[in-house]
């Protein structure tokens, strides 16, 4: 495989404050990755260096084989800025012709583009006049312009209704098909979990784990929980089995480690009819970014 | 090439939507217009035709009305970009900043010429209309016309340079507006008090040259009223005017706008999105 993205020992300072320090990832062709992380994580400044916007302190970034900011480098990378803004004077489709023209495509592209994001009827109005959703929307457009082989998107699906975003999704899926990798950052996590191949957790300024959900899923062990619901009349005995007392709505919440699944499963089955149903839950997501953002202290 | 004729077309269309095109061509046209009716008086007497009295008028008009057209104009340039948000996306595409500024500065320059343009071919007209001997004034005002076009240019490059220094377009805007004071007010009067206080010394005969040519208002207004030497001597600046070679001026108003956009260009360099 080859790597679009390599980066070995990045460090940022803004004066005597280190927003990224030493963090080193690889982002493989065709790769969908997301970048998680608390607000002021380094999430963004780490984008704004891949871009060449802004100089590394220390440590080397190399983008589809040339230096961040460089003019192979810029030709390949698409970026949808966190908040993305357009002048409000010029049309949707005016601006996406800019952009066009900008990279060397033919500008007569920009309607199909605003229709592949759903713009199609507002293309011909002022950027002044669309709401947040809108404007992220024509980011996207111009995000798919050309055939970049690295997509840096910063919180892409922030403004958007669900639809928009399973429809922004099934677009990446189809570029990273065709082989693009794909940096996205995110705070809506449960998207993330089902439409990213690879997982970065930043934390102050620290890459703090990478990997994919199962992989860091597998290093945090945390336990899993088990939801354990008594069949009628068989609550007492069912807690006083399992040591754990019902909740409020009679379901008795057990938590077991990761190595213990079996174990403990195959001890609530034991109980037969005493049991009604049972749920298991593995650590989801949050539990799992929780977990390694806290162990950095926060 | 490509990149520079769309952020042109781009920055020209924004310029028409916020009507500074209106603007800037309707304000050069009704005081070319008011200037051409009110230099009708002199005429008989000075014994020139009544053109090359208005182009006399019109380079005073042009000192004034050109450089705060042209800051107006480019001050937001690149503050208003940092403000919008829009200068990391950018400056993130295949196209280098020397390239966005041409791009926007050629949107610009071709409002100014429509301005001059529509405003002295408007004068030039009343001018000819009512006077049969008018023609022999149009030279002047050709060359007033394309020289004032460098005069705007000058002072849109430096509306980049502070838009680029400042960041914000209130600060860029209150630096603008503090340039224009500078240069075509506060700088003439700072070198007439030099010329009374030194009354006729070294002052006047060394330094007084210098100092007119360092200053682009200062220099358009030698390098037109020296060129015609039938309106100089009515505006006072006469003897400064005769006393400096025409390819001095000629080379201050022409060399004032590369080096403005090249400190604009510098400034921009440093900007980090």
């Amino acid at each position: 495989m080859t790597a679009t993205l390599t980066i070995s020992w990045l460090t940022k300072r803004f004066g005597p404050v280190e927003a990224l320090s030493q963090v080193s990832l690889q982002v493989q062709a065709g790769q969908r990755v997301a970048l998680l992380g608390h607000n002021g994580a380094g999430k963004s400044t780490m984008m704004k260096i891949i871009l060449g916007l802004i100089p590394a302190t220390e440590g080397e970034v190399t983008v589809c084989g040339a230096a961040p900011g460089s003019a192979a480098a810029r030709a390949q990378v698409a970026y949808l800025p966190e908040n993305a803004a357009f002048h409000p004077a010029l049309a949707g489709e005016e601006q996406i012709r800019l952009f066009l023209s900008l990279r060397g495509e033919r500008p007569a592209q920009a309607r199909d583009l605003l229709a592949r994001v759903g713009l199609h009827d507002a293309a011909g109005r002022r950027i002044g006049t669309y709401s947040k959703g809108m404007r992220q929307r024509v980011g996207l457009a111009q995000a798919l312009i050309g055939r970049p082989r690295l997509l840096v998107l910063d919180e892409p699906t922030s403004g958007l209704d669900p639809v928009s975003r399973r429809d922004f999704y099934a677009l990446l899926d189809d570029l990273a098909a065709e082989g693009a990798s794909v940096l996205l950052s995110s705070h809506a996590l449960t998207e993330v979990e089902a439409r990213t191949d690879r997982i970065l957790i930043l934390s102050r300024g620290r890459l703090v784990t990478q990997g994919t959900l199962p992989e860091l899923r597998h290093e945090a062990a945390l336990p899993v929980q088990f939801l354990v619901t008594p069949a009628p009349g068989q609550a007492d005995t069912l807690a006083a089995a399992l040591a754990a007392t019902p909740g409020p709505d009679g379901i008795l919440r057990l938590t077991a480690p990761q190595g213990d699944k079996l174990a403990a499963l195959a001890r609530i089955a034991g109980l037969g009819a005493a049991v009604a149903d049972l749920d298991v839950i593995p650590p989801s997501l949050e539990d799992i970014y929780s977990h390694f953002s806290r162990r950095d202290g926060q | 090439m490509r990149a520079i004729l769309a952020t042109a077309g781009a920055e020209f269309r924004i310029a028409l939507r916020n009507r500074w095109v209106v603007i800037a061509v309707a304000l050069m046209v009704v005081f070319s217009l008011v200037l051409a009716a009110a230099g009708a008086a002199p005429t008989g007497d000075v014994g020139v035709d009544r053109l090359s009295v208005i182009v006399a008028s019109l380079t005073s008009l042009a000192i004034y009305l050109l450089p705060l057209l042209a800051l107006l104009i480019g001050f937001d340039a690149v503050a208003g970009e940092v403000e919008r948000g829009t200068l990391p996306l950018l400056l993130a595409y295949p196209v280098s900043r020397l390239e966005i500024l041409i791009g926007k500065f050629a949107a610009h320059l071709v409002i100014l010429v429509l301005a001059v343009v529509l405003g002295y071919g408007a004068a030039g007209v009343a001018a000819i209309a009512t006077d049969p001997r008018a023609g022999a004034g149009l030279p002047a005002l050709v060359r007033l016309g394309w020289s004032s076009v460098l005069l705007g240019a000058t002072f849109l490059g430096a509306a980049y340079a502070l838009s680029a220094l400042s960041r914000r377009p209130s600060g860029a805007a209150g630096l603008a507006i503090g340039l224009w004071l500078l240069f075509v007010v506060l700088y003439d009067l700072g070198l007439l008090a030099m010329v009374v206080a030194d009354g006729g010394g070294a002052l006047t005969t060394h330094v007084l040259p210098v100092a007119l040519l360092a200053n682009p208002a200062d220099a358009f207004r030698l390098f037109n009223l020296a060129a015609s030497g039938a309106v100089g001597a009515a505006s006072g600046m006469g003897a400064a005017a005769a006393s400096i070679a025409l390819w001095k001026s000629a080379l201050s108003v022409a060399i004032w706008p590369v080096i403005t956009l090249a400190l604009a260009w510098a400034a921009f360099r440093r900007v980090t999105p």
